[in-house]
């Protein structure tokens, strides 16, 4: 079976956390990378993902409202509704490409978002255009 | 007296532009003329490519190369010019990063020859034909260079010193090239930019910046815009925050909003990436509290959903350049 390469950015301050509380096994595909928020993740760390070999880029973010520095996942979000047709223009499909909310307590929704999103691109298959070569 | 260094100028998937610009340095061509044997240039003098293949390796100074890599002989081109130059440039924006020539990406090479040879309402061509690379006539075979399927950038097919930036390159900073290396001065580490600063347009641009809170996205025909505010705070999308300067903020000077062809400013890797970051921070899509994660979506969505050709808006120099190449993989 395929197994995905998903890149998982998760805010400290919110899924980081909740990835902490995660008290079940949940699949190993998602590589975690933290970050001080989801405002903070440039569009273009989305890209060298997807051309570093990942099959999927999930973003995780507070709730609205709850966000640390008051407004980083609004930003996040309003970047990934763009990214989403600009990837459409790089041949990436948008269900490559998830933006999501997760707080601090929510581990059993963590688990959740990440085997919903090791299904769904599993479903898709690996992302063709990375550099990193054919897998077996 | 010793003969001067060679200087050549080559045009592969180019529109013409950018040998414009070299000669728009007007009187600072002869200048180029006492300095430099300007040896080959398609556009504008008569050697031939068995004239270059005479040469000696590394024969040519300085060869400027413009146009992207759309055709087999675009790419022979760019092999023999490298081998024949001791410094090849991608010059302009079509070379160094595959300019508007490379937005046909975005579709096969089957699509092109479609919509060009057979869709085309002033084409009539009901035996379908379209150009081959080899065609069998009584006489033999007949060939044409080969029509890639991607376009691609000079770096992309060969060893490149430097790039200048620019749809095309602006004259005056054509010129700041060619002084220095006149001049001998030393240039930047090879791979590096020549002809571009170290910021971006917004900083050659003396428009008036406030904080940006963006409500409405407009087109260019849709409004006449301040002359003297930022065209970003006006709904416009000026790209000029996402590419890097040396233009002199040439299009906000006349009320147009940049389109980016000088390129990613330093430092940034994907010019289209930037300016999706640049704009998710800036659009207003009013009060958030209470409002539900649909209609959140739904607000930024009416936004962003009026801007008519993302790859042609964020992309429209750089898309072969660019960190995921554009088009279907
Ligand atoms: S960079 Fe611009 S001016 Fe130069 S060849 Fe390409 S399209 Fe023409
Ligand atoms: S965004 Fe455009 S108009 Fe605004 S300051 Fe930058 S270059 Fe000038
Ligand atoms: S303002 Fe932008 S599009 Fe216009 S010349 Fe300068 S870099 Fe190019």
């Amino acid at each position: 079976m395929f197994e995905p390469r998903i890149v998982g950015f998760l805010c400290n301050w919110c899924s980081y956390a909740g990835a902490d509380k995660a008290a079940r096994a949940y699949p190993p595909n998602v590589n975690v990378v933290r970050v001080m928020c989801s405002g903070r993740v440039d569009p273009q760390f989305i890209l060298k993902a997807y051309k570093a070999g990942a099959d999927g880029v999930l973003v995780l973010a507070c709730h609205p409202g709850d966000c640390h520095y008051k407004e980083g996942n609004y930003k996040a979000l309003a970047r990934h509704r763009i990214l989403l047709r600009v990837l459409a223009g790089h041949g990436i499909e948008s269900a490559r490409c998830r933006f999501d909310y997760v707080s601090a307590s929510e581990g059993d929704r963590f688990i959740e978002i990440i085997t919903e999103m090791t299904d769904t691109v599993r479903a898709l298959g690996p992302y063709a255009g990375n550099t990193m070569g054919k897998r077996s | 007296m010793a003969s001067k260094p060679k200087l050549s100028m080559y045009w592969a998937s180019s529109c013409g532009g950018c040998e414009v610009s070299l000669v728009n340095i007007n009187e600072k061509i002869l200048d180029v003329a006492a300095n430099f044997d300007f040896y080959f240039c398609p556009c504008l003098l008569d050697t031939k490519k068995e004239d270059v293949e005479a040469l000696d390796d590394g024969g040519i100074a300085i060869t400027f190369f413009n146009g992207a890599i759309r055709t087999e002989e675009n790419e022979e081109m760019a092999h023999l010019l490298r081998k024949k130059s001791k410094l090849l440039i991608a010059f302009g924006s079509c070379a160094y990063e595959g300019c508007i020539p490379a937005l046909s990406n975005l579709h096969t090479k089957a699509a092109h020859f479609k919509s060009i040879y057979i869709d085309n309402p002033t084409v009539d061509n009901l035996l379908g034909i379209v150009p081959k690379h080899e065609t069998q006539v009584p006489e033999g075979k007949l060939t044409l260079p080969a029509f890639y399927e991607r376009v691609r950038t000079l770096s992309q097919v060969t060893d490149v010193d430097y790039s200048m930036p620019g749809c095309p390159p602006e004259p005056a900073r054509v010129w700041n090239v060619i002084e220095a290396v006149i001049q001998g001065k030393t240039l930047p580490p090879k791979g590096g930019i020549l002809g571009a600063g170290n910021s971006s347009v917004c900083r050659e641009c003396g428009r008036k910046k406030e904080d940006k809170h963006i409500t409405r996205l407009y087109r260019t025909y849709e409004i006449i815009p301040d002359t003297e505010a930022c065209l970003l705070d006006q709904g416009l999308i000026c790209m000029g925050i996402a590419t890097a300067d040396g233009c002199g903020a040439l299009c906000p000077k006349v009320n147009m909003p940049c389109s980016g062809c000088y390129g990613p400013p330093a430092g940034v890797f994907d010019q289209g990436a930037k300016m999706v970051a640049a704009l998710g921070a800036i659009l207003d899509i009013g009060e958030k509290k209470g409002i539900s994660e649909d209609e959140l979506i739904r607000r930024i969505d009416m936004l962003v959903d009026s801007i008519p050709d993302y790859s042609g808006t964020f992309y429209k120099y750089s898309l072969a350049g660019s960190i995921l190449g554009g088009g279907r993989a």
